[in-house]
């Protein structure tokens, strides 16, 4: 058993990345995730030596990360959703160039400059793109304190797997609360690093060159199809979800991160007055757990997605289930959390009728 | 007209190609791509003598090189050693990430007039203020050459580009900005000196400047940048003999040749 503790998510996060032994941070401050540099500043090079560097901006940021990635050592930055906006440029590139890194995004409500408040509506851009041409990060989505923590470290090793960044959808809720979390214990910083890292051309041995610059189309096309293929190998082995009450579930309840804890209160209603519901969470939005959902589908009278947002997750549902049963979205905007009873009550209206 | 004949196949005594000879060689840390740079271009002389540098300190599995968007995007190409191409203008805060990884090797970035001092202005000004102790190179040739002529914040007062057709304005379109100016007043900054390519003599000068800022940058002192005033003969629709003169007579005048800021002040 690893230590327990009572943290707030960014911090119990920021703690995650010095014990899975995080080379160096790149951020800027923005709300509602300022703490996660605010306690790495504090904490991290006392403790292991780990770069902490505010920047300029974002955009200058993501850079950073860009270019310290490429020396083959493992780098984080963190953010909320409209510094996540201006880093999509870096983001492609960093997809382009194949560098793994993680992307702490604990989204706000937007559009714009729009609000402090937990909000879930940057599924889109975390999941199918966000910057231009056509990459995907691998998208983790936790739903309490203890996946901040424990996606930190599974999201370093799938990222080094595939030589692709990592992206934690987390929202101002996941960063904000307190909960108890089991930390892992702390791993050494690795000393060793991969033979593509340009930590000066080696005696003897061709130089490394990082790019995402392929001019003759033959050469782009082919660096787009091994891509295709790294995100197919990704669908193949990396889909992860959790499910709870299936086995005799008329109904499903699906949601990723705040929609998925507020879909499991919204559970515990219904199968207090009888109504049989399960829930599937996915755990990674990228890529998405589509046969649990197409599995399920013929066997249960409908599905519910419950989204902060106006429904973005909602269409991956759909794609997955196709007209093999209803699917029904309830969703909240503007840094509003839903309330379970709420969601019972539009659960009922559409699937049971008015009584 | 006739096929130009390769340098292969130039006939040679055998007996004249000794040690004792050589006066001069390409060095061995350019890879033996031809440049892809314009006839009379300044990139490729920059790029020979920073290569002959690294060769000479025998640095070429100590260094780390961030190529920029601009003509020398591919600069990469041609330098043998470990490099990284960065998005437009972000050569710098691609740098830094280098650099503070890697502590104890040396960082350079490579860098043109639009990638530097426009879209890349603050990460210039950043990297340069927390002193980052990172080699930039700024080649200065007052136009976008890669996308063929357009104005650059450098651009002369009434120069012709084709976004000023009619020469800049700076009422309408802004002044020349000297970075190099704004650079030596930032702290954080040891060594900011302007240079150019465009005579013999000056191109030995540029290497001594940048012989010096990796003797800087070993010493830990801080944030360099060797600014060369270049020229663009394709896109200045000149010749290159015309270009070089365009660069004493005009470029020079505007943004004049020496040190800006030394170690210890000046």
């Amino acid at each position: 058993m690893g230590e327990l503790k009572l943290m707030k998510g960014n911090e119990a996060l920021a703690e995650a990345l010095i014990r899975s032994g995080c080379d160096g941070y790149f951020g800027y401050p923005i709300t509602p995730q300022s703490e996660v540099i605010e306690y790495l500043s504090r904490e991290a090079t006392a403790r292991t030596g780990m770069v902490v560097l505010q920047a300029e901006s974002e955009v200058a940021s993501i850079n950073m990360i860009y270019g310290a990635a490429a020396t083959g050592r493992r780098v984080a930055t963190t953010s909320s959703s409209p510094g996540i906006s201006l880093m999509q440029e870096g983001i492609s590139y960093i997809a382009g160039a194949e560098l793994p890194c993680l992307v702490v995004n604990v989204v706000r409500g937007g559009p714009g400059l729009g609000t402090i408040q937990p909000s879930q509506a940057d599924y889109f851009q975390a999941t199918k793109g966000g910057g231009h041409g056509d990459y995907h990060l691998l998208v983790l989505a936790p739903y309490n304190v203890q996946e901040m923590v424990d996606f930190v470290k599974l999201g370093f090793e799938l990222g080094e797997k595939y030589r692709n960044p990592v992206m934690i959808l987390a929202d101002g809720a996941m960063g904000q609360m307190m909960e108890k979390v089991e930390l892992f214990e702390q791993q050494t910083r690795k000393t060793s690093f991969a033979d593509w890292a340009t930590n000066g051309k080696p005696k003897d041995k061709e130089r490394r060159i990082i790019t995402s610059l392929f001019i003759e189309p033959e050469r782009m096309e082919q660096v787009n199809l091994n891509l295709q293929a790294k995100y197919k190998a990704m669908q193949e082995n990396e889909v992860r979800y959790q499910t709870m009450n299936t086995d005799d579930a008329e109904y499903i309840l699906t949601g990723f991160g705040l929609g998925s804890r507020i879909a499991m209160k919204v559970m515990e209603l219904a199968r207090e007055k009888g109504i049989k519901v399960g829930l599937i969470r996915p755990q990674t939005v990228y890529p998405f757990p589509y046969q649990v959902y197409k599995d399920i589908a013929p066997k249960v009278k409908g599905i519910l997605d419950i989204e902060m947002n106006a429904g973005q997750m909602v269409e991956d549902v759909r794609l997955a289930v196709g007209d093999k049963t209803r699917v029904e979205f309830y969703g909240r905007m503007g840094g509003i959390i839903a309330e379970p009873d709420e969601v019972f009550n539009y659960f009922e209206k559409v699937f049971l009728g008015d009584k | 007209m006739t096929n130009p004949i390769s340098i292969n196949e130039v006939p040679v005594n055998p007996e004249i190609i000794q040690d004792e000879y050589l006066i001069y060689k390409k060095p061995s840390t350019l890879t033996d791509k031809p440049f892809h740079y314009c006839p009379g271009c300044g990139h490729s002389t920059v790029h020979k003598l920073l290569m002959e540098l690294v060769e000479e300190i025998g640095i070429q599995s100590d260094i780390i090189g961030v190529a920029p968007v601009g003509c020398s995007v591919f600069a990469y190409d041609y330098m043998d050693i470990d490099m990284q191409e960065a998005a437009h203008g972000r050569a710098l805060a691609v740098a830094t990430g280098v650099r503070r990884m890697l502590p104890d090797k040396y960082v350079f970035t490579y860098q043109g007039d639009g990638d530097l001092a426009a879209i890349g202005t603050a990460e210039t000004i950043h990297a340069a203020n927390r002193g980052e102790n990172i080699l930039c190179i700024f080649i200065n040739n007052g136009v976008y050459g890669m996308t063929s002529g357009q104005m650059a914040p450098t651009t002369l007062a009434g120069m012709v580009s084709t976004t000023s057709p009619f020469g800049r304005d700076v009422k309408t379109q802004g002044y020349p900005l000297k970075i190099g100016e704004l650079l030596s007043l930032l702290p954080g900054v040891a060594y900011v000196t302007r240079q150019s390519v465009h005579t013999p003599t000056n191109v030995r000068k540029t290497k001594k400047a940048l012989k010096q800022a990796l003797e800087y940058q070993k010493q830990g002192l801080g944030f360099c940048m060797v600014e060369v005033v270049s020229n663009c003969p394709s896109n200045w629709k000149m010749t290159p003999l015309e270009s070089l003169k365009f660069v004493e007579e005009k470029m020079i005048p505007f943004y004049p040749l020496g040190d800006l800021k030394v170690p210890g002040g000046k």
